[in-house]
């Protein structure tokens, strides 16, 4: 091991690293701009979303710096005693919470809110590859069970919140490794068969512990015109703002939408539909491109990684990113239902912030270690 | 090592896999981008138009209605500043709360909201209250937060500055109803415009509505007003100048008192309503802010109809009135001659009937003036017996009976002139010549309103001019500022020779110089006139009236009075009805007279009283 650290790449940053580091500040800047865009108005009392969003990209680039300096083996080896923590995180948020609109996420810590549901997923992360990446893990029980018991407390935890987007991130990481790691078709088949057998129970357990505002969220998704003043009205107006965006956006403090607040929770979960009202498809498209370039960089280093649990490491911080972006766009734009899930780095919240870049800075950590083979 | 290489093997088989993660995340960010495509660029026109109507309110700027004045220019209808509150219908977030709390702070039935509200349209505005009080609107303001979509909206509200005054000439406004609404006269106003429902309010409507401005303004989310975004100015109606003499009109309205009733006064050349009076009014004011149901009702309801105008809705027989016209229609068929003698014993028998007079032992000896003046019933028994239904009825009609003056006013009725072909039609029954008898001194079938007994005045004074009553008599374009004056209407002549309208006259005057209607005499102005009592229960030949013995009011007679002044060269005619007052000689003639001699610039000396 003291081999490998020695191989450590200490040349400084190379033009891929300036690359990756350039697109994340980049998509995180046009968030704070949004943000800023959106709370303009408002933020006379107290201290701007946006430089609260500023702060906690600066306590995020710690993170970040932090990530990337420890081996991530040595953090791959703490990541059961980590995921063991957020466990107990879960349980606390579920006993003594904070309760926002129904669901109760937060831990308050002084002046701020802790998401503990955020915070595991670094270490089911860490855990995943570790687990893999430790000893070639054979047969369906190995591979598939044995991860499954350890990740499911985590996954009901968040559901029971509940937190269904966080619930599904988490769920869309462990599935996307598991694929990466590669399923026997028998077992693989096995798991398409439990699970459509499980799936009226699952659909009724699921259902049934979602709380109402989201339920009608899901039905209200089948037919969202139906009713603009009632419960398809976040989608719509999401999609209005989107639409109305054009080809080239309204501008800075243009968006109607926006501006006049027919857009809700235009700071945190339709921070996109904001950016796409005021810079039209044009910018929407310069965005989905920088997002891409973070995705395709990061499946470059999982890809160049010297092992499986870098390799697994990198794949699950993409999923992660990905499945965030994917599904926030979709549900702002009226492809799935209004599940509630953040855009990474650009909807506002210190957690998820903090989160995002510390996975980010793995990924690095990772793409800087792997010379040590070469 | 072995493992090691086996763990080689491992990371390879999983970084090939790679390239599936990395086609399956491209697949769904294209999928993204296709999605934003459709939103932004194929459909982004629409979604730009519901992002407008999201934002952008339109209000419709009511334009101020013409004013009304009286032939001098005196102030008869305006429109005073006053808070309306509305419930802008897109931005009402929670129904229940809003019906639930308005009525905290506005005097209003909830189920009156509720009502208004139930309409099926999601966009615009309804009124829910007109002319709010200023602590009503503070209130509403002071808690505008809690009520999301309620608008108070500065407006003009119509103000009658004469109250009661004119009320049935003036009619009065009132917000466009839903029926009206699906009516084609209509159909070029939107709901919620205030329109003339009553009176020259709704005859004059076209002129007095103006146009209305719109107002397009940017809302946020909460429907708070942010900015103009254009506007175009109401157009005011134009201001109207109508014939009534307002000081002549108080007169008339004050010398009926509270008795029900009805003053006509024209002028007999050119037909200018100077005066048209009726009694019970009411108070436009009332009725303009917004009636409210319970009051509306109280107003149907109310059984001395104060609704009604009865100078031209009410009709009554004619009476003695009607003897006018008979003596017309018995010289012009040459029936009788102006001088033949006619004796009268008081009493007319016809068949096995007997027709009386209204004096007992009868007038003796009587020709036609002394007819006129003295009111001989058993005079106009015999010529009307001799001259028969059908030539009764066609100079009733040349006099403009049975059929509407066609005065700017709604809902005017227009009598009946029975004929024998009427009967035949109507009532499937033969005409009796018994029945003429009782036509001839204007009772039975015949009736009349009060606006077409001032014009028979009118015909009468000017030997055969027959005009329609007008009541506007100039307009002015609030646009240009030009005053209008309205043409005179055309004439007609009737085919009735001087010499009868002369006869006629004579009598007229004899009845205030030595007849029935000594009371209407003046010591200014000669003034010829006919009274008449129109039977308010029905004429019986051989009824047997206790004379002694007051019936009570409502079985009463109505009262009439007829008459032009000056004698020689007419500048008014009158007609005056007082329900249930009796004999006209002096219960209506006295009115008559001292608005003549208003007109004619004589202050009374004597407060008639009623």
């Amino acid at each position: 091991m003291s081999l490998m650290n020695d191989n450590v790449n200490r040349r400084g940053l190379d033009t891929f690293d300036w690359c990756f580091l350039g697109v994340i500040m980049a998509i995180i800047s046009v968030g704070i701009l949004s943000i800023y865009s959106v709370t303009n108005p408002q933020s006379t009392t107290g201290f701007p979303i946006y430089l609260k969003q500023a702060t906690w990209m600066v306590v995020g680039s710690l993170a970040f710096l932090v990530a990337v300096g420890i081996d991530y083996h040595k953090l791959a080896r703490l990541s059961y005693l980590l995921y063991g923590i957020g466990l107990i995180l879960l349980i606390i948020v579920l006993i003594a919470g904070k309760t926002s609109r129904g669901s109760q996420r937060w831990i308050p810590l002084g002046p701020f809110a802790v998401q503990p549901s955020e915070f595991i997923k670094i270490p089911l992360l860490l855990m995943l590859a570790a687990y893999y990446g430790a000893t070639t893990r054979e047969g369906w029980v190995r591979r598939l069970i044995i991860p499954g018991l350890i990740v499911l407390p985590g996954f009901l935890l968040i559901l029971k919140q509940p937190d269904l987007g966080s619930s599904l991130g988490f769920l869309a990481i462990f599935l996307v490794v598991i694929l990466t790691v590669g399923m026997k078709s028998k077992a693989f088949g096995f798991v398409i068969l439990a699970a459509l057998m499980l799936f009226p129970f699952a659909w009724g357990g699921v259902w049934g512990s979602l709380h109402e505002y989201q339920q009608d969220r899901i039905l209200s998704f089948v037919d969202p015109n139906s009713d603009p003043g009632g419960k398809g009205y976040h989608g719509l107006q999401s999609r209005i703002a989107i639409g109305s965006g054009q080809l080239l956006g309204k501008g800075l403090y243009g968006g109607t939408q926006t501006q006049f607040k027919f857009l809700p929770e235009g700071h945190t979960d339709f921070v996109f539909a904001v950016f796409a009202e005021e810079w039209g498809f044009i910018g929407s498209i310069v965005l989905l491109s920088l997002y891409i370039l973070l995705f395709l960089m990061g499946l470059e280093i999982a890809l160049k990684a010297k092992d499986i649990v870098g390799t697994l490491l990198a794949v699950g911080v993409v999923t992660m990113i990905a499945f965030g972006v994917v599904v926030n766009i979709a549900m702002t734009s009226g492809l799935a239902p209004v599940v509630g899930i953040p855009l990474p780095l650009m909807s506002y919240g210190g957690s998820a912030m903090v989160v995002n870049l510390t996975a980010l800075g793995l990924l690095l950590n990772v793409k800087r270690r792997r010379l040590s083979l070469l | 090592m072995l493992d090691t290489s086996r763990q080689a093997n491992e990371l390879a088989d999983i970084q090939n896999r790679l390239i599936f993660v990395k086609i399956g995340f491209l697949m769904l960010l294209v999928l993204l981008g296709l999605r934003l495509w459709q939103l932004q660029v194929r459909d982004g026109l629409h979604y730009q138009e519901l992002a407008r109507d999201n934002r952008t309110r339109s209000i419709v700027l009511e334009p101020a209605r013409g004013l009304l004045y009286d032939r001098n220019g005196e102030l008869l209808a305006n429109n005073i500043p006053s808070f309306q509150l509305y419930v802008s219908l897109e931005d009402i977030q929670d129904r229940e709360a809003l019906l639930a709390q308005l009525p905290h702070y506005v005097d209003i039935d909830p189920q009156e909201i509720s009502n208004k509200l139930s309409i099926k349209s999601r966009r615009g505005r309804v009124k829910i209250k007109a002319d709010i009080s200023l602590k009503e609107a503070a209130l509403i303001e002071s808690h505008r937060l809690e009520l999301p979509g309620v608008v108070i909206q500065p407006e003009y509200q119509r103000h009658y500055p004469l109250n009661t005054y004119a009320s049935h000439v003036l009619g009065y406004v009132g917000e466009i109803s839903e029926s009206q609404l699906k009516d084609p006269e209509f159909s070029h106003l939107q709901g919620g415009r205030i329109i003339g429902q009553n009176g020259v309010e709704r005859t004059f409507d076209e002129y007095l509505l103006g146009e209305t401005g719109e107002e397009v303004i940017e809302v946020d989310a909460l429907g708070y007003p942010k900015r103009s975004l254009s506007v175009r100015r109401p157009l005011a109606g134009d201001d109207l100048y109508l014939t009534l003499d307002i000081r002549l009109q108080r007169l008339a309205e004050d010398l009926l008192g509270q008795e029900a009733g009805a003053i006509v006064a024209l002028d007999p050349w050119n037909g200018d309503v100077l005066a048209l009076a009726s009694k019970p009014g009411f108070n436009p004011n009332d009725v303009s802010g917004g009636i409210s149901a319970k009051d509306w009702q109280r107003f149907l309801k109310d059984t001395r109809h104060p609704l009604t105008n009865r100078a031209i809705q009410g009709q009554y027989p004619p009476g003695s009135v009607f003897k006018i016209i008979m003596a017309a229609a018995l010289l012009e068929t040459q029936t009788l001659s102006a001088q033949e003698m006619v004796p009268c014993h008081g009493t007319f028998p016809f068949g096995r009937r007997v027709f009386r007079d209204w004096k007992a032992g009868g007038h003796g000896q009587v020709d036609l003036t002394k007819a006129i003046a003295e009111s001989c019933d058993v005079y106009f028994y015999k010529a009307g017996n001799q001259l028969g239904i059908d030539p009764i009825a066609t100079y009733a009609r040349q006099f403009g009976l049975g059929e509407k003056t066609g005065i700017a006013l709604p809902s005017e009725r227009s009598g009946l002139v029975p004929s024998s072909e009427w009967k035949k039609r109507v009532k499937r029954e033969p005409w009796y010549p018994g029945e003429t008898i009782s036509i001839s001194i204007g009772q039975g079938f015949l009736t009349v309103t009060p606006i077409q007994m001032a014009k028979v005045a009118s015909i009468v004074a000017t030997n055969g001019r027959v005009v329609q009553p007008r009541l506007l008599k100039a307009s002015r374009l609030r646009r240009t500022g030009t005053l209008k004056e309205k043409p005179e209407p055309p004439i007609q002549q009737l085919a009735i020779s001087p010499q009868t309208f002369a006869h006629i006259k004579e009598g007229l005057a004899a009845v205030v110089t030595k007849g029935t209607a000594k009371l209407a005499q003046s010591e200014f102005v000669s003034i010829a006139g006919k009274t008449g009592t129109a039977q308010v229960v029905a004429l019986k030949p051989d009824g047997d009236k206790d004379k002694n013995k007051e019936p009570q009011k409502e079985f009463r007679d109505h009262a009439w009075f007829v008459a032009f002044a000056p004698v020689e060269h007419p500048k008014i005619a009158v007609a005056v009805l007082v329900e249930h007052m009796g004999h006209g000689g002096s219960a209506s003639a006295p009115l008559a007279k001292t608005l003549i001699e208003a007109y004619m610039g004589f202050e009374t000396t004597q407060e008639p009283s009623l």
